[in-house]
């Protein structure tokens, strides 16, 4: 078998390498496992993908920003190719963020799309969070990787503050000098906590190195570690997947993942990066240079921190001015929304699987999603803490939205009080309401068919709406999508493709029959009854 | 059993390759395709095709499919040559800031138009091509969920347990014993050189109860009141109704090392200034009546003049915008609004206590502060004195 004179031969060399390099690791098995293994179809599984690819973005953005990034609190004057600054007193923090900004090529949009893939991930963290709350796929065994993911959105927001806080221009200031502020209103060892973080007196020459090392080693540390986990445990467990046919709780129905997975994901992630690059270049964000360096007399109107730390912003604004007085010491009233209240949040949203089983009785392992209607208390659950953190959030910015749209400022505040306390139930209500009559109109589908458009009369005068029933048996609820329209049911032929002219032949006319024979029209009175609202 | 493989057919049914699928499966059986071994190993791997169907027919390309074709391609080159575009800008036009409108500017657009332009472009291609020319496939994988088998449960239960046994700490207490103090000690340690290094005591030095106007930074002398550039005020400068950002006259009095000390001097109308001296007035009666009132007390007026701290009692921003008409100052970090007329008390959001008065004199002709503020600026925290006591916190 074996020729004296090996001859080189270029198509042998990926077997023989793969031979050699499984004769060493014995890696044959558990590669093709790992190729084939099965991605579930949806497209609200690529909000975590989202959020996992602006986090390589910024690795990448954040890896060159540090080249050039002084985190350093010595005073300079600037003298570089910003005109309107130059001759200006600033921290070299501030020195090196405009000389990255205007006098490294590149620079500006590196740090434009840092910003912008910060505000991306964030954002994706939040609506990945939220399709798996509605969806229910927090349930057992998923428990841990909510949890961990519940860590990652708080890691993501310090990070982010950290980050935010770097550059030392002025608003970056007014935010650490509000961060005293929160670190001072903590009972007992607020001062203590404070003077150790920033080593004196706010702001001191401490705090921006140590920002620093937090936000370019540490938090980002954790988040990679973190994010490892939560990827390995869904590798671990699989993937989650709507009801449908063939689907069952002990198999995953989809592509696998060479080629079809790999080729739409690194698509996906090649649009990320690229939405990214067109953020950064073409929208301009935090720009720094209009700020100015940060002075403690200096603020500005409309002054706002990134969008996922507003909803705090517009807690603290909303508090009233309740200090609680205890004998010679205070408790501000800045503690409770800006401590407390996160706080709680967390806690609620980390113990959420186990109200979860209390609410549903249930403690089984789940593979199946639900469809947020099917869980009617849990979607306006869900509805209810989305509108609490929205009225926050636009409480976050109320002196813009009273100057844009000429309202009193103390009107929106009071506005912001009020709706805290009765948009929530109001938002629960009305998803509850909602979810139980998409509930209902599934049943109706199920049992009576599709509503046609056609109105028929009927020989005694009366008219009724004909239905498609979508079966001639009797149709369990499943919690599977129903089809609502004819089309759905293929009653109208796909349409004739090409742009400009036809690239195919067209379809071959419908049936001559209509979907809807005078067979399915309805055989009794009770049938054609009209659905019940 | 098994299909012809690739052959145009649409779809394949499910089923192993010639030997017939499991242990029988010759996997060198030369009449086996490539695509028999590919669904033996996935048979093997626990799963099953349920729908495989190529996106085209073998054999001649069809108008569609040279049309997809085309569409992928052409992305493709428009990616590159987007990417290309990128390098060549990036290289050759013009980066630093210039004043006016000049090429310069459209350097950073420039930038992430091609590159996320590429990007993007690059993205659909691929997108595309997954979506178009990928066989459509529908693949069903078993979970293999549940616990691990009773048995495995109990066994790896009692290896776990049998280490205790083994190490003998429950026959051994005195090593048990003996252990806590390791363990706490060397968690401390761990703890303590983060802790330790940091750690800062309010009580040294009394950072949180003296600004920059304390007469101890100036050798004891009153401060001055100087603009940002250093240079003092005359109560001539300001003019009735208006305002002043001022600083401690010491050396760097108004960079951010005296961050706590910036302060709003402001000249009041003749009325208004009335309505402050009526104010401070009833609450010195108050006090001294014994009725409740905000302490303390500051009568830091001179003339009509007054300062008092910018920095905000809530949170610690500037409380700097000043509304002429209702003479209230804003702060826009949370909208508190104190009421300068009646000692900068709140009278609206977050904020719970007033704003510190700087007690003012004029020596020389020059605007001074008498002494440093008589309660703690900024924030209120925990252990927050109502008044400060000066020779307490310069001691």
């Amino acid at each position: 078998m074996s020729p004296r004179k090996r001859r080189f031969e270029l198509a042998k060399v990926p077997a023989s390498v793969g031979v050699g390099l499984d004769e060493r690791l014995q890696g044959a098995t558990l590669l093709r496992r790992a190729l084939n293994k099965v991605f579930p179809n949806h497209w609200s599984f690529l909000l975590g993908e989202i959020a996992l690819y602006s986090f390589i973005v910024l690795l990448l953005t954040g890896t060159f920003l540090a080249l050039f990034f002084d985190p350093s609190m010595t005073d300079v004057e600037y003298n570089g190719s910003y005109a309107p600054l130059r001759g200006t007193a600033m921290s070299q923090a501030f020195n090196s963020s405009l000389h990255l900004s205007f006098d490294v090529r590149g620079g500006l949009v590196m740090r434009q799309m840092h910003h912008w893939a910060a505000l991306l991930f964030m954002a994706a963290i939040l609506v990945h969070m939220f399709r798996i709350f509605f969806t229910g796929a927090f349930r057992k065994p998923r428990e841990l990787n909510w949890v961990i993911g519940v860590l990652l959105f708080w890691l993501g927001f310090f990070e982010g503050f950290c980050g935010y806080g770097l550059p030392d221009d002025a608003l970056s200031g007014t935010g650490l000098r509000i961060a005293t502020g929160i670190i001072l209103s903590i009972p007992v060892i607020g001062t203590w906590t404070y003077l150790s973080l920033f080593g004196g007196e706010f702001p001191g020459t401490e705090i921006i190195p140590r920002l620093y090392i937090v936000h370019v080693l540490l938090v980002p540390a954790l988040l990679l570690a973190l994010i490892t986990v939560h990827l390995a445990l869904m590798v671990k467990q699989k993937h989650t997947q709507f009801a449908g046919p063939g689907r069952t709780e002990h198999n995953v129905v989809g592509v696998r993942m060479v080629p079809a997975f790999a080729l739409k994901t690194g698509g996906f992630f090649l649009l990320i990066f690229g939405v990214i690059g067109l953020l950064g270049g073409l929208i301009q964000i935090n720009p720094i240079w209009l700020f100015g360096p940060y002075k403690g007399e200096v603020v500005s109107a409309a002054s706002q921190p990134d969008w996922y730390v507003m909803f705090l912003d517009g807690s603290t604004r909303l508090m009233p001015d309740w200090d609680l007085h205890l004998g010679p010491y205070t408790v501000p009233g800045m503690f409770w929304p800006t401590v407390v209240l996160p706080g709680v949040l967390t806690m609620l949203a980390i113990f959420y699987p186990q109200i979860d089983r209390r609410i549903y009785r249930d403690r089984e392992a789940h593979h199946l999603l639900q469809r947020p209607r099917d869980t009617a208390a849990r979607t306006a659950l869900g509805m209810m803490a989305i509108a609490f953190f929205m009225v926050l959030t636009i409480s976050g910015g109320n002196d813009v939205v009273a100057q844009k749209l000429n309202i009193s400022l103390n009107a929106m505040t009071w506005g912001g009080r009020v709706a805290l306390l009765i948009a929530p139930p109001i938002a629960f209500y009305v998803t509850y309401r909602i979810c139980l009559g998409l509930q209902q109109h599934d049943r109706e589908v199920l049992s009576h068919g599709v509503e046609t458009g056609i109105i028929k009369r009927l020989p005694d005068g009366r008219f009724i709406e004909v239905h498609q029933p979508l079966s001639g048996n009797h149709l369990e609820y499943t919690g599977a999508p129903v089809p609502k329209k004819m089309n759905k049911i293929g009653a109208l032929g796909p349409a004739v493709r090409g742009f400009f002219r036809p690239i195919e032949k067209s379809a071959p006319p419908p049936p001559a029959a209509t979907p809807v024979s005078p067979a399915d029209a309805p055989r009794s009175l009770e049938e054609a009854k009209p659905p019940k609202r | 059993m098994s299909t012809e493989h690739l052959g145009g057919r649409s779809a394949v049914d499910v089923g192993g390759g010639h030997g017939s699928g499991g242990e029988g499966f010759d996997v060198d059986d030369p009449r086996n395709t490539r695509f028999d071994l590919v669904r033996e190993g996935i048979r093997r791997d626990g799963m099953e095709i349920v729908h495989y169907a190529p996106a085209f027919p073998l054999g001649k390309k069809s108008r569609v499919e040279k049309r997809v074709e085309r569409t992928v391609a052409l992305l493709f080159v428009l990616a590159g040559l987007l990417a290309i575009g990128f390098v060549v800008a990036y290289i050759w036009w013009p980066f630093r800031y210039q004043y006016g409108p000049v090429a310069s500017k459209l350097y950073t657009p420039i930038l992430g138009a091609t590159l996320g332009g590429s990007m993007v472009v690059m993205g659909l291609g691929v997108i595309v091509w997954a979506k178009k020319l990928l066989p459509s496939e529908e693949v069903v994988q078993d979970r293999h969920d549940g616990p691990s088998p009773y048995d495995e449960q109990k066994l790896t239960g009692a290896t776990i347990m049998n280490v205790v046994d083994e190490t003998g700490v429950k026959r051994r207490p005195l090593i048990k014993a003996a252990l806590l103090l390791p363990a706490a000690g060397l968690g401390a340690a761990a703890v303590a050189p983060l802790v330790g290094g940091l750690l800062k005591n309010p009580s040294d030095g009394h950072p949180l109860l003296t600004t920059g106007w304390n007469p101890a930074n100036n050798d004891g002398k009153a401060v001055a009141l100087t603009r940002d550039d250093g240079t003092p005020i005359r109560p001539e400068d300001v003019n009735p109704r208006g305002q002043m950002t001022v600083f401690p006259g010491i050396p760097g009095g108004s960079t951010t090392k005296w961050a706590d000390s910036p302060v709003l001097l402001i000249h009041l109308a003749p009325e208004d200034a009335a309505a402050l001296r009526a104010s401070i007035a009833e609450s010195e009666q108050r006090l001294a009546a014994g009725q409740s009132v905000a302490k303390p007390v500051v009568n830091g007026m001179w003339q009509d003049f007054v300062a008092y701290s910018k920095i905000c009692t809530h949170a610690g921003c500037p409380a700097s915008l000043f509304e002429q008409q209702t003479n209230r100052l804003l702060c826009p970090c949370h909208q508190s609004q104190f009421l300068i007329i009646d000692q900068a008390k709140p009278i609206f959001g977050p904020a719970n206590r007033k704003l510190p008065m700087l007690p003012l004199d004029v020596q020389n002709g020059f605007f001074v502060a008498r002494s440093d503020f008589l309660e703690p600026i900024g924030p209120t925290y925990w252990e927050r004195p109502v008044e400060i006591d000066q020779q307490e916190a310069t001691s």
